[in-house]
């Protein structure tokens, strides 16, 4: 302590005592947790020292890209001649499906032209290979071989074959994450393909999925398929999300159903980014309070 | 009897820069992809207790905050979750490292176990509040495997530091 004026000499002096610097590195990591988690301010700095730690990480994914290539190297040849084999049946029952498709599609439109109505929205798809599970044990994501440079922006829908797997929530030069539909921050618009029942569909971790806010009169019934209803103006409508498992009515005022997602949400490993050719202008901000207009006269 | 200091050789100083050299091998092992299979150590972590306990004039909560934020980015948490994991790791080890060096390495790394714990739960439960799903109990399993680590760690960085600058076998160090 320095009294009258007297200084520590400089080879005891250890700047401030480490239980003050403790404090303040603390309340430092405590507001850039709540800048990031709450109000996602920090992108642009995570972004931008992300660029200074690329090349480590390309290093560090050499290994896993190694033992990646491996399992195919020592694939043996029966297995690919089965896997072939099964990929030429698919193939035949897709294209049969698609020469209708195609005549569908016309069809379509020159119904819509003869009704005035505005056209489908144009649809574009990028192909991706699922990297690796995000290491942060805290959510459910993984990652995309594809990023900004292939033109894949924020919020866009990841699909494989039999459904939707998840979002994407964070796109790096050539890497994106996508947050798959059961991490439980995710939710997704659906409706019901039977009855045009609409609801959000919510992860609950563990893999499994859950419809909130229907009522517990409403009529969903399991076995139901829920579809995307595009109202969020992000995900394309009629793209298949989830099977109705198990319907709660007695819980409460809306019941509780449990879904299981139709795409092999943690299984898959080629995927599809797909969405609308413009994505929407970004949600208006709330409706701010009615301004008080004053009555202009004297007082 | 009265306990003594175990160091039974005199070490050469250490580098900064090797110090550095470590955190940074630690943090490229942090980024491989491991995906969701349980127990792998968290090296930066052990490191950095490691230099904490060794060096506390030379790394501390400093190192630790920048180290945090560079894991934070690498895995995609959230920012400032493992900063301040190690911050707090930091200090710890930073306080008990004059207690610590009495110990033999085996006893060390049964001092470290606890703090590599607290670092854990504090991440678990800043994560909790902010509304992500509990991982379950193998995510604790890294401290163990961390732990395991660390009389292996302790040979491999203070090899350099074993080297005289030239061999005399008269001298007796």
């Amino acid at each position: 302590m320095s009294l009258v004026g007297h200084q520590p000499p400089p080879i005891f002096r250890r700047g401030p005592a480490p239980l003050v610097r403790l404090l303040i590195f603390v309340s430092l990591c405590l507001a850039m947790l709540v800048a990031d988690l709450r109000f996602r301010y920090l992108e642009v700095l995570r972004q931008g020292m992300s660029v200074a730690t690329y090349p480590l990480q390309m290093a560090a994914a050499t290994p896993a890209d190694f033992v990646r290539n491996a399992s195919v190297y020592f694939a043996t040849l029966i297995q690919v001649q089965i896997e072939n084999a099964d990929l030429r049946r698919k193939q035949l029952d897709a294209a049969e499906q698609l020469l209708r498709f195609d005549q569908l599609e016309r069809e379509n439109a020159q119904l819509r032209g003869l009704l005035e109505m505005s056209q489908r929205i144009g649809v574009r798809s990028v192909a991706a290979d699922v990297l690796y599970d995000a290491p942060d044990p805290f959510a459910r994501k993984v990652i995309l071989d594809r990023g900004a440079q292939q033109g894949i922006e924020p919020g866009l829908a990841v699909v494989d074959a039999q459904g939707v797997l998840g979002q994407v929530t964070r796109v790096y030069p050539i890497q994106s994450e996508v947050t798959l539909l059961t991490d439980r921050n995710q939710a997704i618009p659906v409706k019901v393909v039977r009855n045009g029942l609409r609801g959000v569909l919510f992860g609950v971790g563990q893999g499994r999925l859950e419809l909130r806010f229907v009522l517990a009169s409403a009529d969903v019934q399991p076995g139901d398929q829920l579809v995307t209803s595009g109202l969020d103006g992000v995900f394309l409508p009629g793209l298949p999300v989830a099977v109705v498992g198990t319907v709660d009515r007695e819980a409460d005022a809306f019941a509780r159903i449990a879904c299981t997602p139709l795409a092999g949400v943690e299984r898959s490993t080629q995927v599809l980014v797909i969405g609308r050719e413009v994505l929407p202008p970004p949600p208006p901000p709330q409706e701010p309070e009615a301004p008080i207009v004053r009555p202009r006269g004297r007082r | 009897m009265q306990p003594t200091n175990r160091s039974r050789r005199i070490l050469l100083p250490v580098r900064l820069w090797f110090i550095h050299f470590s955190l940074l091998v630690a943090l490229g092992l942090s980024y491989i992809p491991t995906g969701r299979f349980p127990g792998v150590p968290d090296w930066v972590a052990l490191v950095l207790a490691f230099w904490c306990i060794r060096e506390p004039l030379r790394i501390g909560m400093g190192a630790g905050f920048f180290f945090g934020l560079l894991v934070d980015i690498g895995q995609g948490a959230a920012m400032g979750q493992h900063a301040l994991a190690y911050v707090v790791l930091a200090y710890l080890a930073s306080g008990l490292a004059r207690r610590l060096m009495w110990f033999p390495s085996m006893q060390q790394a049964l001092h470290v176990l606890p703090m590599l714990l607290v670092a854990q739960v504090l991440m678990v439960i800043v994560r909790m509040i902010a509304g992500a799903e509990f991982p379950g109990w193998w995510y604790f399993l890294s401290s163990f495997t961390s732990v395991l680590l660390w009389v292996p760690l302790t040979y491999l960085l203070l090899l350099p530091q074993y080297q005289p600058v030239e061999r005399d076998d008269n001298r007796p160090i």
